[in-house]
């Protein structure tokens, strides 16, 4: 049972890391918006170059 | 909403019918042979594919038509609302209407980065708040919004109203305290199994793990809980029983006795269900939250759009636009042709033709003489005219019955919701339960007071209300978030309970049974000379004018078209399109008609306009009285057109000629006579009643103050007949809430004996807890099916 010591404390801390990533998500405001958040990965990065160079009328 | 689902495959139409044209931009019915259905969206689709965004196409999910961009955007100085910042950039915060989809978000946040001295621009789609930064000229706010405009965006500044919806401080404490609710359960729970499973675990190290769950659960019960104990407390002081302090009964006291428990090494402790128990009921009350709060921000997004601007006349005669709270008594107003007056004020010179509507229910306009007082509210239907301001925004008319709706709210929060009824009797059955069980033990069979505490704590813990905490919010978040989807906006939380109980339905006339706005009615034109006239309307801001072009979208601007305001259009010259006096035509008597000739030898005909019945009228009534409804129509307007449009809604009861304090008497007075009336009206003098009925409605095209009076707003082209769908689910929403309620009460008369009898492990606790929590859930899941 001596192991406890070791894996109690370990699970607990792994624990903790992940609820402290949670409020600092929560923070920043990563919970605002999840319908955008849904679609933006989505998106391509960049709209194709060469027609973006093109002076506006 | 995805772009998931819309890989989907479509299902093929019929070869042998063409589908009828769609517009390439916003994807309306276009007229046959054109790419567009109108100037705007061919400008806009140029717009798109020069800036080489032409990807939204294949990736929008809008409804037709939102992205149609208006004819004349609304004049709003938005780089008033630009905030320079330290290092010199500028910030301007907007909201976007009409975005839907995440390739709208694309779209702008692509056109505007696309634009070499915009720095970032970022959308929040759930908050339809645009975020835009670039670089030196405040000034340059008006193009960039001007450039969304013409992308087909409504945009206006982002408000203090939007931001209260969108900013949710009590939502975002809720989720944090789930994620620390969860947080701690879980790893209680590693805990807790050790020692359900370990039966050859030795006493110290049972000792050791009990500490360890107290150690995670004390502070997680303490500050997860807040959100409870803090209603609990509330409730208390306003002297009633909440869900909440059964609830938080049940927590503190799994609580205090695992405390004493672990304090003297008993066998079990109960950490893992007073945090699962936070943890599940929080779930509930964020999904629900959730729900609501998405119909808040919609409710908001309606509200903002219609807060305008003012056009003050300096000393000096020059106009500028100003918030409407800016004007002080005594201020010179510009009233444009179609503006709505937002203040109180008298005519200085001339008349006005006004459209009182909104403030009187009276579908003719009204003319109004110099030196007479015009009512805020009401739209100017002719001319440009000057006025006097009177009042102040925040002294006016609008303003008082702003304060009387608040009032009115007020009294209709204290509605105590059925959970709440439920827990004013079951929370004493249960303690009274606890404490027989307590002393049974204790004195009776004689056992330590810990011990005999062990019971009458694990009865507390069985029939702390898990489930039924939860009936009540899983089933308003699913009914909720169905009507959402089907364009009825839910903002309060009883709100749905209140809609199933009602009995009458008392309907407005002006905007509400009918559209509001004039339209053409059939006559003795040809479709040529409709296609000509509507050409030159299009130079015109005046109602009837526009109601001309609506009747003929297509039709092409005529050139060199001059507007003589409140009278009428010339080309060339010559009069075309106006009143019969201004075409040289005696007087013909009607408000609503404008006369039209090809040129100067035509005959002249006739364009009639009328505020027509909405086409779903008639059968959203009959569906109304199917639902056990008795309808009733309740009118500002002249008997004639109340009984007229009551015969054809189908309607037997009508009253017309009602000032808003009668409309708000006879609601009172239907109240008092036992009726839990359902009012529906648009207008500012339907408020007050909105305000007092039992549950109110109001389409999104009404006023804001009868919106912001009412507990669903309906949005939608076809408003009515949403309502009763809405009703039906609110019914059926209730029926499953009393079901869940039902169920938990059956589940607590088989655990509570056995919690007596002392036979109720942590374990079985906590299997009694999850299971009937889930069927729980499972049940509300049928509130989307049958809505959907």
């Amino acid at each position: 049972m001596d192991i406890l010591v070791l894996l109690v404390p370990l699970a607990l801390l792994m624990g903790l890391m992940g609820l402290v990533a949670f409020l600092w998500n929560l923070r920043s405001g990563q919970y605002e918006d999840l319908d955008g958040a849904a679609s933006r990965i989505l998106f391509d990065d960049q709209p194709p170059p060469p027609s973006r160079k093109e002076p506006s009328p | 909403m995805s772009l998931i689902g819309r890989t989907a495959p479509a299902a093929a139409p019929p070869p042998a019918t063409p589908a009828p044209p769609r517009c390439a931009h916003c994807g309306a019915a276009a007229p046959a042979g054109a790419r567009f259905c109108c100037t705007g969206c061919e400008g806009a689709h140029a717009l798109v594919q020069g800036l080489g965004l032409d990807a939204f196409y294949r990736r929008r999910d809008v409804a037709e038509g939102t992205l149609r961009p208006a004819v004349e955007p609304p004049v709003v100085d938005f780089a008033q609302h630009a905030v320079v910042q330290k290092d010199g950039t500028v910030v301007l915060e907007l909201m976007v209407a009409g975005l839907s989809c995440g390739a709208c978000v694309w779209l702008v946040e692509q056109a505007l980065a696309a634009e070499p001295d915009v720095l970032s621009a970022r959308v929040s789609l759930s908050a339809r708040r645009l975020r835009v930064t670039w670089r030196d000229d405040a000034a340059r706010a008006n193009e960039l919004a001007a450039l969304l405009a013409r992308l087909g965006f409504r945009v206006v500044p982002f408000s203090p109203a939007c931001l209260r919806a969108t900013e949710d401080a009590e939502g975002r404490a809720l989720i944090r305290a789930l994620g620390i609710a969860a947080f701690g359960s879980m790893n209680v729970m590693l805990v807790s199994v050790a020692v359900w499973v370990g039966s050859d675990m030795g006493e110290a190290t049972r000792h050791l793990l009990h500490w360890v769950a107290a150690l995670i659960a004390l502070p997680v019960v303490l500050v997860a809980g807040l959100p409870f104990y803090r209603n609990a407390l509330a409730g208390l002081r306003a002297g009633r029983m909440s869900m909440d302090l059964a609830v938080s009964l049940g927590v503190l006291a799994a609580t205090a006795m695992s405390v004493s428990e672990a304090a003297r090494n008993g066998p079990f402790t109960w950490f893992d269900g007073a945090t699962a128990l936070l943890a599940l009921l929080l779930a509930g009350r964020v999904l629900d939250r959730a729900a609501r709060r998405r119909a808040r921000q919609a409710v908001a997004e309606l509200l903002a759009l219609q807060e305008g601007t003012v056009t003050l006349l300096g000393a000096d005669g020059g106009a500028r636009a100003v918030p409407v709270d800016a004007p002080r008594p005594g201020d010179r107003l510009l009233v444009a042709a179609g503006e709505r007056l937002r203040l109180d004020a008298v005519l200085e010179g001339g008349d006005a033709i006004l459209d009182t509507s909104a403030t009187t229910g009276e579908s003719l306009p009204r003319t109004v003489m110099a030196g007479e007082a015009l009512p805020a509210g009401a739209v100017n239907m002719g001319a440009p005219f000057t006025a006097r301001v009177t009042a102040a925004a925040r002294d006016g008319s609008l303003a008082a019955m702003a304060r009387l709706l608040e009032r009115a709210e007020g009294a209709r929060g204290r509605y105590v919701d059925i959970a709440d009824r439920a827990v004013r009797v079951y929370v004493p059955v249960v303690h009274a339960v606890a404490l027989a069980t307590f002393l049974g033990w204790w004195l009776w069979v004689g056992v330590s007071w810990q011990a005999a505490l062990v019971p009458a704590v694990a009865a507390l813990i069985v029939t702390c209300p898990c489930g039924f905490a939860i009936a009540v919010p899983a089933v308003q978040a699913v009914a909720v978030g169905a009507l959402f989807r089907r364009g009825v906006l839910v903002a309060s939380g009883t709100a749905l309970e209140r809609l199933a109980g009602a009995d009458v339905a008392v309907l407005d006339k002006t905007g509400t049974l009918t559209e509001g706005q004039p339209s053409l009615l059939p006559g003795d034109w040809t479709p040529a000379q409709l296609r000509a006239a509507a050409g030159l309307a299009r130079s015109s801001r005046h109602p009837l004018a526009r109601a001309l072009v609506e009747a003929c979208p297509d039709a092409p601007a005529m050139p060199g078209v001059t507007e003589i305001p409140g009278r009428g259009l010339m080309q060339g010259g010559v009069a075309l399109l106006g009143s019969a006096g201004f075409l040289g035509l005696p007087a013909d008597g009607t408000g609503l008609t404008l006369w039209f000739r090809a040129d100067a030898d035509a005959a002249p005909v006739a364009f009639r306009f009328a505020d027509r019945l909405r086409d779903e009228a008639p059968a959203s009534v009959a569906a109304l009285t199917a639902l056990g409804l008795r309808p009733e129509l309740l009118s500002g307007d002249a008997a004639p057109a109340a009984a007229a449009v009551a015969a054809q809604a189908g309607i037997a009861d009508w009253r017309a000629g009602v000032d808003p304090a009668g409309k708000a008497a006879h609601v009172e007075a239907l109240r008092a006579a036992g009726h839990r009336p359902l009012m529906v009206g648009d207008g500012i003098n339907d408020a007050a009643a909105l305000a007092l009925a039992h549950v109110s409605a109001a389409p999104e095209a009404g006023t804001d103050l009868a919106q912001t009076a009412s507990d669903l707003v309906l949005r939608g082209a076809a408003p009515l007949s949403a309502l009763p769908a809405a009703i039906a689910t609110a019914r059926r929403a209730q029926r499953l809430a009393r079901q869940n309620i039902a169920f938990s009460l059956a589940y607590n008369l088989v655990a509570v004996p056995l919690a007596i009898l002392g036979l109720v492990t942590p374990l079985i606790a906590a299997l009694v807890m999850a299971s009937s929590s889930l069927v729980v859930i499972l049940n509300s899941l049928r509130a989307e099916r049958d809505a959907a």
